[in-house]
């Protein structure tokens, strides 16, 4: 690289506890460059720009930026205001904004003195406005962030870092959170803005936008840099087993002659407010060793199937039956007794309770298991036993199972929603969108823990928006579009695509 | 009857902006930290200070400003008090509300009992008198009802436009309505979290202070037992009504004063055939269907009763 470097990490090293989050990282970054930091959820990706930005002190290391003339100065580590001051920005994969205020106050927020006796809106709405025609970033500047979209919010943090003249810019996972046409745009206005001589740190686990958007890749595993590498030498392969240390097998699939019905469905009928909620008289059946895969657009009916199956709704017409006996009550906990493990959708607010240990969140879906209690208190020594054992099956990492469950990353959430669920050896698997926002090594393990319980002789029904995921681990696909489900004759990715899209439909 | 003629006569106006003044200067203190995210039930035990303060720093041969000043001291330190347990303790909100309400009553009447340990009727003070302006005063109507108030409604009136013009035209205001929103954002631009929610809350504790104040050193000229009577608490629910703006703040205030005003000239007129307990609780009754009227519309801050700790997010 042939520009100045605007900064550079000297051997950063950050633990938490027993935990080493950070391993002496080093890292340099030059004028005008696009530098990905890819690496595993808890690789220490976000830990790191954490201590860049302030709120975390390193336990050791150094981090050097430089001024608007060149030179490197030191930083005064674990002090917001001193990287903001040095010219560094952040956009938090959760944005810090404030909703109730415009973009514009947002964007103005702490520029101006606390004393100062009016704001200098005018000018400041000149600079935005000269900002946003450089860059391509678009937002209302006088609606509430409430009102604004996502994509829309994310441009207002990234104004506001560069009102603040951000001179590096940091991007924690920029693009999980907006649909895939809204995420080139992003990239496209990160391109416009480092040819402005602005830097930028992207920080990402997909692999795609990697290798598209950024000039330089540096991995991280485990909290220590394991890679670094020109983004034009660097193919998926090459970067992937950087991540995870060795070669991925894809986990292999044999084929095995289905069982007995687990599931069956017929003309089942819910009606919803919107098209997302409402299920038009679907038959449908799961047999043992078999797993099915429903593929579809999302809103078109995934949930309010993963609702009645789950026993958070009951259906208006129709009948459900599970291992032949019919389901009469529709009950988390009735559906949960029939036979039906639950992986739902939405694994921070439905699949656990953040304020609870990870030990209890082990046991929650069978308190009345004389197992747990007796006479009504619980058996603490059986749960915590429990929760070392799953927690060592499952490889569930984390501060420990006294800790909040909240504290997890979210791949060691669906470890522990999986041991949970695995454990009482279902005879359905609800699978709701299992691997989204996953890691390449969590996801993996998810897909190998569903292939075992198939092999166990239970049946999988995995609702997924990932098409290549439910080729790969399905027997079954069938298309649910508007309410209405339809077999797909064969894993053709085309037709399948076709049906998704409600053509083609027989 | 006659309602006709109260609500025209200028002495009900008089009396309901009169009434009014204290509910101001509370609402605007309630209102102040409850934009910064922390809600203050200190309000009524801080009221009895600010009375018992000013009044007695008077006796004691203070100037009537000196006397205020005094009042919002004493404010202030106890709404410190409440910043330091909710803000950075991050205790609940309401416990410790209601913990400033109690001690900052007792020790008010403690102090007037050490200081006055055998009188039978406090010692009066020559309180703020009406605003005597030369030819406004004689005009009809608005004459009597605004020119004749003290100097104390004319400072509460100030100070709805001067926390108005704090909160929506200073980088200052902005940053409180943010720290009441989302302290991370605030968090992230480097300013503190912490000295902003604490200074909003001893500011706002010391305009609380200000409406006790009012009760001893113009309304009356001395300090009683249980003279607040409620009146915290009355300023807690006009935040609601008034959604958390200052203007709106001060037409629940006036309203307020207006019933009170009118249930008490009723009472003398209608006074005959019904209790006169169905008169006192008349404004009360009033102000909760205002409440339900106007509360479900309202936007609270968002992150009001939330604690906020450095470095967890």
């Amino acid at each position: 690289m042939t520009n100045p470097c605007v900064l550079s990490l000297n051997n950063l090293t950050k633990r938490f506890g027993s935990v080493v989050a950070n391993d002496a990282v080093s890292i340099d970054l030059h004028r005008g460059e696009v530098l990905s930091l890819l690496g595993e959820n808890g690789a220490g990706k976000t830990t790191l720009m954490n201590m860049l930005f302030g709120h975390y002190v390193p336990d050791s290391g150094s981090i050097d930026v430089a001024d608007e003339f060149g030179e490197m100065h030191p930083l005064t580590l674990g002090h917001p205001q001193a990287a903001l001051d040095a010219g560094i920005g952040m956009v938090h994969q959760h944005f810090t904004l404030a909703e109730s205020l415009t973009a514009l106050d947002n964007i103005l927020l702490g520029s101006e003195s606390l004393l100062s006796w009016r704001h200098n809106r005018n000018a400041a709405r000149r600079k935005i406005n000269g900002i946003m025609e450089r860059t391509g970033l678009a937002a209302p500047l006088d609606e509430p962030v409430g009102k604004l979209t996502v994509g829309e919010r994310q441009r207002v943090e990234i104004l506001k870092a560069l009102y603040h003249d951000a001179r590096i810019l940091v991007l924690d996972e920029p693009t999980a959170v907006l649909p895939p046409q809204e995420a080139d745009t992003l990239f496209e206005n990160i391109g416009a803005m480092t040819t402005g001589g602005l830097s930028v740190i992207f920080i990402s686990h997909k692999l795609r936008e990697v290798l598209a958007f950024s000039n330089r890749i540096v991995v991280l595993r485990h909290g220590k840099k394991v890679g670094e590498i020109a983004t034009e030498d660097a193919d998926e392969r090459v970067i992937a087993r950087m991540m995870v240390g060795a070669d991925t097998p894809a986990t292999p699939r044999v084929s095995m002659e289905p069982g007995a019905k687990v599931l069956e469905l017929k003309s089942v009928t819910v009606k919803g407010d919107n098209a997302r909620t409402t299920l038009h008289s679907v038959n449908l059946s799961i047999h043992a060793h078999e797993i099915v895969g429903i593929a579809g657009v999302s809103g078109n009916g995934q949930s309010a199937m993963a609702r009645v199956i789950s026993g958070l709704a009951s259906p208006d017409s129709g009948v459900m039956l599970i291992d032949g006996h019919k389901i009469n009550r529709f009950t988390p906990p009735a559906m949960q007794k029939a036979g039906v493990g639950r992986i739902p959708e939405d694994r921070h607010h439905e699949g656990m309770i953040g304020a609870m240990s990870v030990a209890e969140n082990l046991v929650i879906e069978r308190l009345d298991d004389p197992e747990i209690q007796k006479l009504g208190f619980l058996r603490r020594k059986y749960i915590r036993s429990n929760a070392e054992e799953l927690s060592r099956t499952y490889d569930i990492r984390g501060p420990g199972i006294d800790a909040d469950a909240r504290l997890l990353s979210g791949g060691n959430i669906q470890k522990l929603i999986l041991a949970r669920v695995f454990e009482r050896s279902p005879r359905l698997i609800l699978a709701n969108q299992p691997t989204r926002g996953l890691d390449l090594g969590a996801a993996n393990e998810v897909a190998r823990r569903l292939l075992k319980a198939r092999a166990r002789g239970a049946g999988v029904l995995l609702i997924s928006e990932d098409l290549d995921e439910i080729l790969a681990l399905c027997d079954r696909v069938i298309v649910i579009h508007d309410g209405q489900l339809f077999e797909a004759h064969s894993k053709d990715r085309q037709a399948i695509g076709l049906m998704m899209a409600g053509e083609n439909i027989c | 009857m006659d309602i006709i003629q109260i609500l025209i006569s200028e002495n009900f106006w008089a009396a309901s902006l009169r009434i009014a003044t204290p509910l101001i200067f509370g609402v605007l203190g309630a209102l102040l930290c409850e934009k910064a995210g922390v809600l203050n039930l200190g309000i009524e035990g801080i009221f009895a200070a600010g009375a018992m303060a000013g009044w007695m720093a008077v006796w004691l041969g203070a100037g009537l400003w000196g006397g205020l000043l005094v009042a919002g001291l004493v404010g202030g330190f106890f709404g410190l008090i409440h910043a330091i347990l909710t803000v950075p303790l991050g205790l609940s909100q309401h416990v410790s509300g209601l913990g400033i309400t109690m001690l900052a009553t007792s020790v008010s009447y403690f102090t007037y009992r050490t200081a006055l340990p055998k009188v039978s009727s406090p010692p009066r003070i020559e309180p703020f008198q009406p605003l005597d302006i030369p030819v406004l005063s004689d005009l009809p109507f608005i004459g009597p009802v605004l020119f004749q108030q003290t100097a104390m409604t004319w400072l509460a009136l100030f100070m709805v436009a001067l926390v108005w013009w704090v909160l929506n035209r200073t980088p200052l205001g902005l940053a409180i309505r943010a720290v009441g929103d989302n302290p991370d954002a605030v968090d992230a631009q480097g300013l503190s979290v912490y000295g902003l929610r604490m200074g909003a809350i001893v500011a706002g504790s010391a305009l609380m202070a200000l409406g006790g104040a009012f009760l001893t050193m113009s309304a009356f000229d001395a300090f009683f037992f249980g003279m607040v009577n409620g009146r915290g608490w009355i300023c807690i629910a006009l935040v609601i009504f008034a959604s958390w703006r200052p203007g709106k703040a001060l037409l629940g205030a006036l309203l307020f004063g207006a019933f009170d005003a009118f249930q008490v000239r009723l009472q003398t007129q209608v006074g005959a055939f019904l209790p006169s307990q169905v008169f006192l609780m008349a404004p009360y009754v009033l102000s909760i269907f205002a409440l339900v009227i106007v509360a479900r519309r309202a936007e609270y801050p968002r992150a009001l009763l939330t604690p906020w700790f450095k470095g967890q997010r």
